[in-house]
Order: structure tokens, then C-alpha cells, then sequence
């Protein structure tokens, strides 16, 4: 054990929430082209200092293309992105002292131990001496890994090699800490954690976050939302403020074919003056008092609709109202499978 | 566990926070890797030993039946003398292989996401080309150091100021060929992309550096190339350490200057490479 002095460049690493008026993330009119492919259409918004903020959309909506130039990993071809004030472009070394990056894939070294795979990410910020050895163990503790700190990360199981990952990304205190898909291939008690650990994070030490994800029930836990579609932001604010914009309650009505669903919807449009939308073979329209107006319409159309549901808004019906299909369109099977691991290329 | 020595010495300034001590520790990465990977270890001492000694005692053969009228005591001076000849080669090689392997495990970084992290953080590019390549660099030295050890097998009679210069030229050669290296695994993806610039590229580079065949009996163009090999130089240079009583090919000095110009031209190659930023996925 060392006593030495703390160097003075590492006060430089432990960055303080200090300056709480600029976002945590500001965007600015930010577009990327791969090619001739747009990834990013234009976006423009702001994580406030000390919230958790989702990014949600379906694969290929842009997340990982706006988690790379959040990361400093990519230039964007177009627009501004700011990290605590600082531009990933032009400042790219302030940008990623001021921010915690956790990829989605595993970016630790299986032949290394967890302390040892912390003191290099510690190096790499900046930290070192005894101040690195009293912050790998503070992390630890935090993720309740202290008693694994001398075993090669690879006997550790998933779920525990992704929260050595989280305790990397919080070596140097970053008052911004950036997650791409946290939740993959955790189970559910491993992801309820992770969400726990995230509020603790916000709560106690003012840390800003921002997660991506694809699965709406995580989208729910974020104190504020940007969901995008094909590069475009499509939504922005609170799950509950976004579910609350739909009037009343959804109700769905399923019919055999699109075709009959295209009929069924006009002749509801015109019987009862209410906007329907066609999404497959399924009618779907929002109605305050849900319930009442479900036996209107099944008595009005009898034989046309094979199955009815009525529900509160969900984030998913968001997405659908802004985008005029639903979340997942493409045909992947495992597109809906949350827990299905994804092996994307960075 | 990782509660080895941090260095005590840290300067407060802002080079060291972003270059020397990454720098370190990528460099210390590299050994502890090593090390933990025993078949390595184990590897690359084995093959160029066997290389060496099955490879310099076959070709030594060949050259003996080429002589009909040698008679059975000069067979053996000429086998002797082929695996002198081949030694200086042998170690060149060695560490060729460990720079080769070392480098190797930047496709492996880049594609366990290892890398994605270190790229993200807010160090200097320069800081990954000299822990990396520092990092290999003293694998490939050390494995050329040990090979040292065979050097009175090999007939080599030199003063201890030979072998101290022999060690520089090893350390010399595990710079630049552990950059070159470098500079070539960084834009790939596939270790298999790599094996195959082993196949075209360095291999050739070795066997057309003298290590087999001296420049000087080469003919043609074979013998251009061989003079445009930086890798000629170093070989001779490192026979200049070994053997000071036997005539090279290029003076000591040329020998000295090619080779530490080829070490500044694969370390300018590395340090470019990295530097670039792009609008195109990074990792």
C-alpha cells in the first residue's frame, strides 16, 4: 500500500457535477450519412444534468449510430453534439474525460482480473496511485463485486461481467455515464439491479445517464424519453406526458385481413366520427372510455371483428401514433425476443 | 491481483496523464497476457528452435551434397558453419514471430471490444502505438535475448561487447518489426486478413533478408530486392555483433543507419495509422 500524495492532474479526472446549468448532452441539427444512407435525420435535443435519459427505437433507428459519436468513437457528417459544453468533434478529449461509456458489447479483458482490468481504465482516465486503488474498490463495493476483485474476468458469469463493465465505466466518476443496451443478455433480477444502481447514480450523486434501448418496459424506467424512427426523433418527454398526449384509452379491433380491417375502419371513421388507423389486419383508435365505446362498436359491426382489446396507452401506441406503424416492422423473428442477445458490428 | 507497482513518480502534468501512463499500461497488459498464456510462452521458444536446428541441419546437408568431393570431416566443418551462417537469421525470425503474435492480438482487442474502450478513452492515439507496440516489442526482444543462450552452439566466438551489441540490434529489430506490425493489424478486421499478409508480405521479408541466403551470392532481381529489404540490414548487422571476425555484406555503419531508419518509418506508419479520425465507424 502506497501513501502518496494524490497527483494534481487526477483532481481533473473525478469530475464533479459542477456545472449544473449546461446539459449533460446537447445535440444540434445532428445528421449522419453512411454513404448514401441516412442514419440521423436532424436531431436535435438536451439531457438536463441528473436525469436518466432513454434513447428508444427499433433496431436501425439510429441508437448506435448516435451512441458512436456520443462516444467520440465517429465524427458526424453533420450538426453538433456537446458533452457537458464540450464538442465531441472539436473536443473530443473533454467530451470523454466527462463521460462513463458502457458498451453493449463486452469490452473487458478475460485474461486479466477485475481489479486489474479496473486499474488499466483508471490509467487511461488519468487515475492512478492510491487514489485509483481507493476508486476501483469504491466501484466494486458499489456493483457488489468486492469479493471477485482477484478473479480472471472470465470465470465470472454474464450477468457479472456486466456489472464489472458498469464499475469501469464509473471509475472516474464521470458525471455523464453513457449505455448502449445495458440490458442485454441480463435476466430479469440482474436488470432490476442494474436499474437500481442507475437511480442510486442519479440520486446521491447528481449523474446523469443516458441508456439505449429497444425494449419499451426499460423506456419506462427513463425520467425523460427521445424515441427515434429512421433517424428522426419522433417523440421527446416524460413516458407518462407522452402516454398521457394519446386521448383516453387504445382500443384495438382485429379483423381477418388488412382488407377487412381498411373496410372496418371506414365505416367506423364514418358511424362514429373518430380517427382509426389500419396496422396489419388490426383497427386501431383512441377513445375515452374505452369500455363503453367497445360495445357500441361490436354492435354496430357484428361478424367483422374477430378479437377486441381495450387498453391504457402505452409507450408502444406512442410510437405508433407518431409513426403510423408499429414498433417492430421488419419480419426478424427475434426482433421481439428482449432478452435475445445481439452480436452487432461496431 | 493488480496491486502491483503503480508508478510513484506520476508528474502532474497533462502528457503524462494522457500518453505515459496508458502507455504503461497497455505496455504492462501485453506481458501479463503473455504470461498468462502458457502455450505461448512455451511456442515461441520451441518453434524457432526447431526451425533453427531441423531447418539450418537439412539445408546445411544440401549444400554438402553439392560439394561431390567433400570429404567426411568437411562435412562437417560445412554443416557447422551453415548453422552460424543461419543463426543470426534464426533470431531474427524469433522475434519476427513474437512481434507477428503480439500484433495479432490487436485484431482480437479490436474484435472483443477491448479495444472499442481504450479508443473511447480521453488518451492520445499516440499513447495506444507505444503501449502496444512496447508491449510487444519486450516479448519479441526477450524471446531473441533467450535465443542468445544457443550462440556457442552455433560456433559463434565474440567479445561480450559483441553480445551487448547483438542485444541493442535485437531490441532494435523488435521495435520496427513489432510496429510494422502494428501498423499493418490496425485497419483489419479478421485475423485471417492478417495471416495471409504473414504469408505475402512477411515471411518473404524474412527469407529475402539474408537470413538464408547471403545478398551478395543472391542474383538478378532477387538480389534487388533483397538490397531494398530493410530487413537485410538488420540481419547484418546483428552478424556484425555475432561473428566481428567474418566479412558482412554492407559496412557496420549503413547496417546501424538503414536499420534504425526502418524502425523510424514503421513507428511514423503506426502513429499515422492511429491518428485518423473519420465519419466511419471506428471500431
Amino acid at each position: 500500500m502506497t501513501t502518496t500524495e494524490y497527483p494534481p492532474q487526477t483532481e481533473r479526472a473525478i469530475a464533479h457535477a459542477d456545472n449544473a446549468g449546461t446539459p449533460a448532452i446537447a445535440l444540434e441539427n445532428l445528421s449522419h450519412d453512411y454513404g448514401t444512407r441516412r442514419a440521423l435525420d436532424g436531431l436535435s435535443f438536451t439531457v438536463h444534468p441528473g436525469e436518466i435519459f432513454g434513447l428508444l427505437g427499433p433496431n436501425g433507428s439510429g441508437k448506435t449510430t448516435l451512441f458512436r459519436i456520443l462516444s467520440t468513437l465517429m465524427m458526424p457528417t453533420g450538426g453538433s453534439a456537446r458533452i457537458a459544453g464540450f464538442s465531441v468533434t472539436a473536443e473530443p478529449t473533454r467530451a470523454r474525460q466527462a463521460s462513463g461509456i458502457v458498451f453493449q458489447a463486452r469490452s473487458l479483458d478475460l485474461k486479466l482480473t477485475v481489479a486489474e482490468n479496473l486499474m488499466h481504465q483508471g490509467h487511461l482516465y488519468g487515475l492512478s496511485g492510491a487514489l485509483l486503488k481507493q476508486r476501483s474498490q469504491q466501484v466494486l463495493a458499489r456493483v457488489g463485486l468486492s469479493d471477485r476483485a482477484g478473479d480472471l474476468v472470465e470465470t465470472l458469469s454474464g450477468g457479472q461481467q456486466r456489472r464489472v463493465e458498469l464499475a469501469k465505466g464509473l471509475i472516474h466518476s464521470p458525471a455523464l455515464l453513457l449505455l448502449d443496451e445495458p440490458s442485454t443478455g441480463l435476466d430479469p433480477g440482474a436488470r432490476r439491479d442494474l436499474w437500481q444502481y442507475l437511480r442510486i447514480l442519479r440520486d446521491e450523486q447528481g449523474v446523469s445517464v443516458l441508456v439505449t434501448t429497444h425494449l419499451m418496459e426499460e423506456a419506462e424506467h427513463c425520467d425523460r424519453l427521445a424515441i427515434l424512427n429512421s433517424g428522426k426523433l419522433v417523440a421527446l418527454g416524460a413516458p407518462a406526458e407522452l402516454k398521457a398526449q394519446i386521448g383516453g384509452d387504445v382500443v384495438q379491433l382485429e379483423t381477418v385481413s388488412p382488407w377487412a380491417a381498411a373496410q372496418l375502419a371506414q365505416k367506423v371513421q364514418q358511424r362514429f366520427s373518430v380517427a382509426a388507423t389500419v396496422v396489419g389486419a388490426t383497427v386501431r383508435l383512441e377513445r375515452e372510455h374505452g369500455h363503453r365505446f367497445l360495445t357500441e362498436v361490436v354492435e354496430a359491426f357484428p361478424g367483422e371483428i374477430e378479437g377486441v382489446s381495450v387498453a391504457r396507452p402505452s409507450l408502444e401506441d406512442v410510437f405508433i401514433q407518431r409513426t403510423g406503424h408499429r414498433f417492430w416492422t421488419d419480419t426478424s423473428p427475434d426482433a421481439a425476443g428482449a432478452t435475445t442477445p445481439r452480436k452487432e458490428k461496431h | 491481483m493488480a496491486t502491483a507497482t503503480l508508478p510513484a513518480q506520476t508528474r502532474s502534468n497533462l502528457a503524462s496523464a494522457s500518453v505515459w501512463i496508458p502507455a504503461y499500461s497497455l505496455w504492462r497488459r501485453e506481458l501479463v497476457r503473455f504470461y498468462r498464456q502458457k502455450a505461448r510462452v512455451v511456442g515461441v521458444i520451441a518453434s524457432p528452435l526447431l526451425f533453427w536446428v531441423v531447418l539450418g541441419s537439412g539445408f546445411a546437408n544440401s549444400f554438402r551434397h553439392a560439394g561431390p568431393g567433400a570429404a567426411a570431416t568437411a562435412d562437417q566443418g560445412i554443416s557447422a558453419h551453415y548453422l552460424g551462417y543461419f543463426y543470426p537469421g534464426a533470431i531474427v525470425m524469433i522475434v519476427l514471430f513474437t512481434a507477428i503474435f503480439s500484433m495479432m492480438s490487436l485484431i482480437q482487442d479490436r474484435n472483443e471490444g477491448f479495444l472499442l474502450s481504450v479508443l473511447a478513452a480521453p488518451i492520445r492515439r499516440s499513447a495506444i502505438v507505444l503501449g502496444k507496440v512496447l508491449g510487444g516489442a519486450t516479448l519479441a526482444a526477450i524471446q531473441g535475448w533467450v535465443f542468445l543462450v544457443f550462440a556457442p552452439l552455433a560456433g559463434v566466438h565474440t567479445s561480450f561487447a559483441g553480445i551487448l551489441y547483438s542485444m541493442a540490434v535485437i531490441v532494435l529489430a523488435s521495435f520496427s518489426l513489432t510496429a510494422l506490425g502494428f501498423a499493418i493489424a490496425w485497419p483489419m478486421d479478421s485475423t485471417q486478413a492478417f495471416h495471409a499478409v504473414i504469408n505475402i508480405i512477411l515471411i518473404p521479408l524474412w527469407l529475402l533478408s539474408g537470413s538464408m541466403f547471403p545478398a551478395s551470392g543472391a542474383s538478378g532481381w532477387l538480389r534487388w530486392i533483397m538490397l531494398a529489404n530493410p530487413l537485410t540490414y538488420t540481419v547484418d548487422a546483428l552478424r556484425n555483433g555475432l561473428f566481428p571476425a567474418q566479412p558482412t555484406d554492407f559496412s557496420a555503419a549503413v547496417n546501424l543507419i538503414v536499420s534504425l531508419g526502418f524502425c523510424a518509418v514503421a513507428f511514423a506508419a503506426s502513429w499515422a495509422i492511429v491518428n485518423r479520425r473519420t465519419n466511419k465507424p471506428a471500431a
